[in-house]
């Protein structure tokens, strides 16, 4: 008889359905139950660099906003350091990279503030161009979707990213790329996500 | 004195063991499914690095669901449960101090949220969410009552078996799980789309919590366990040589 490896298998994953928020984010759900919520303030106020907004929708094979979606979002801080012990380097007081952001119940817009991040050590000592991961789950996913926000003004650094080369096809990379937009001084970048259809986003398996 | 090995990259995800996205019987996946393959990626410092959460973040009574939302001297109505179990990883290794979530329906299968206009009655003590880390064995705990089946827009009849929603870290942003906690011995299950949106029935096992009169307190709460398994991690340095082990 062969020997059997001593491995487990991974939890399977399950739909986050409707009332994600109820666990995630409560105050959403309609209700106050802890006294601070998770993921409300990505950089912190001591966070060095440009003060960006990222915003979108999410839209479904139908192209209708997703109404009930929640995303994380996680990011290196302006000198593209992740604030994680297995990291090499240091980050702002108050710099935790991590975000948690609902969707509006009646539009699906999305948005949340941070500061842009800085390139970030790749694979082999290649430099992947400013990025912020995302993470979307809701009613009708049934495992998490992974992908990344890449900046418009970043021409150059996207166009050596090694992530972004891996796609084949040239022209789904376009749907990583958040178009900026300057509003009342701020700068804004646009990302709309489609789930299925025209355009849909390239999602990774990481 | 010899250091243990640094962490490197995380096993691929099996992703035949976890629902396909499109499952044609959970019809709200019909639209919310991508149509394009995922784009396989290995891990870089974006993958393998997470948030790390600490006891300044929440409350150690977040875990009482029996309590976090009762007015003084109420208890929520319902059977009293314990969820207890550990999160270990693919190597059967604990993942100590990290961040477990879950959030239920109240024991008549409604959910306090503003979006639910099920005909189940609210109770006035209980919230439905809670959350905590792991401790250093990567075991959990939380109190609360056993949610109600309820039923959902999918096919005319259908309902969802008790069950509780689950989310977890783990120690990179790779590891991120969002799942379901069914109860040993209910005939729900079977029948569930969601549920049945899992290809292997050794996998659905894997979700179904089993009663543990061990961990009961007698006279006083019932107990369930649940264990939960992460993606496991090779022993490598993942900014130079990736290629290790």
């Amino acid at each position: 008889m062969r020997q059997k490896l001593e491995y487990l298998k991974e939890t399977p994953s399950q739909t986050a359905g409707p009332y994600v928020h109820i666990g995630l984010a409560p105050g959403a759900a309609g209700f106050e139950i802890y006294d601070q919520e998770l993921g409300w303030d990505i950089a912190g106020p001591n966070a060095k660099g440009t003060r960006i907004r990222v915003e979108g929708v999410v839209t479904d094979g139908t192209g209708s906003p997703v109404k009930d979606v929640l995303l994380e979002a996680w990011q290196a801080n302006a000198d593209g350091i992740y604030a994680h012990p297995e990291h090499p380097g240091e980050v702002e007081d108050g710099f935790r990279g991590w975000g948690r952001v609902i969707t509006d119940f009646e539009t699906g817009e999305w948005g949340f503030d941070t500061v842009k991040p800085g390139p970030v050590m790749g694979r082999s000592g290649q430099m992947m161009a400013p990025h912020i991961n995302l993470w979307i789950v809701a009613r009708g996913i049934n495992v998490g979707l992974n992908t990344r926000v890449y900046f418009e003004d970043e021409e150059e650094a996207n166009a050596a990213d090694p992530v972004l080369g891996v796609i084949e096809w040239e022209r789904r990379r376009a749907t990583l790329i958040a178009r900026r937009e300057a509003r009342d001084g701020l700068a804004v970048y646009r990302f709309d996500i489609r789930l299925q259809g025209e355009d849909e986003t390239v999602f990774f398996d990481i | 004195m010899s250091t243990p090995p640094k962490q490197g990259e995380f096993y691929q995800r099996d992703r035949r063991w976890h629902p396909p996205a499109l499952s044609q019987d959970y019809k709200t996946s019909v639209t919310r499914s991508p149509k394009f393959p995922l784009i396989s990626l290995e891990n870089t410092a974006s993958e393998i690095t997470g948030p790390v959460f600490g006891h300044n973040d929440i409350n150690a009574t977040d875990n009482d669901l029996l309590s976090n939302f009762a007015q003084p001297g109420e208890s929520p109505i319902g059977e009293r449960i314990i969820v207890h179990g550990r999160v270990l990883d693919e190597n059967a290794r604990p993942v100590p101090n990290t961040l477990v979530e879950i959030w239920q329906a109240n024991a008549s299968g409604r959910y306090r949220h503003k979006k639910d206009s099920y005909l189940g009655a609210l109770d006035p003590n209980f919230g439905g969410c809670g959350r905590t880390l792991t401790d250093e064995n990567g075991c959990y705990h939380f109190r609360t009552v056993k949610p109600g089946a309820y039923p959902w827009r999918n096919w005319v009849n259908d309902w969802r078996p008790a069950h509780i929603h689950v989310s977890v870290f783990g120690s990179g942003f790779a590891q991120r799980l969002i799942t379901q906690l069914y109860f040993e011995g209910d005939p729900l299950i079977a029948r569930c789309p969601i549920v049945n949106t899992i290809p292997d029935p050794e996998a659905v096992e894997m979700l179904v919590a089993r009663l543990d009169m061990n961990a009961t307190i007698p006279l006083d709460t019932i107990a369930y366990r649940f264990d939960i398994v992460l993606r496991g991690r090779r022993s490598t340095l993942f900014e130079n040589r990736l290629e290790g082990n």
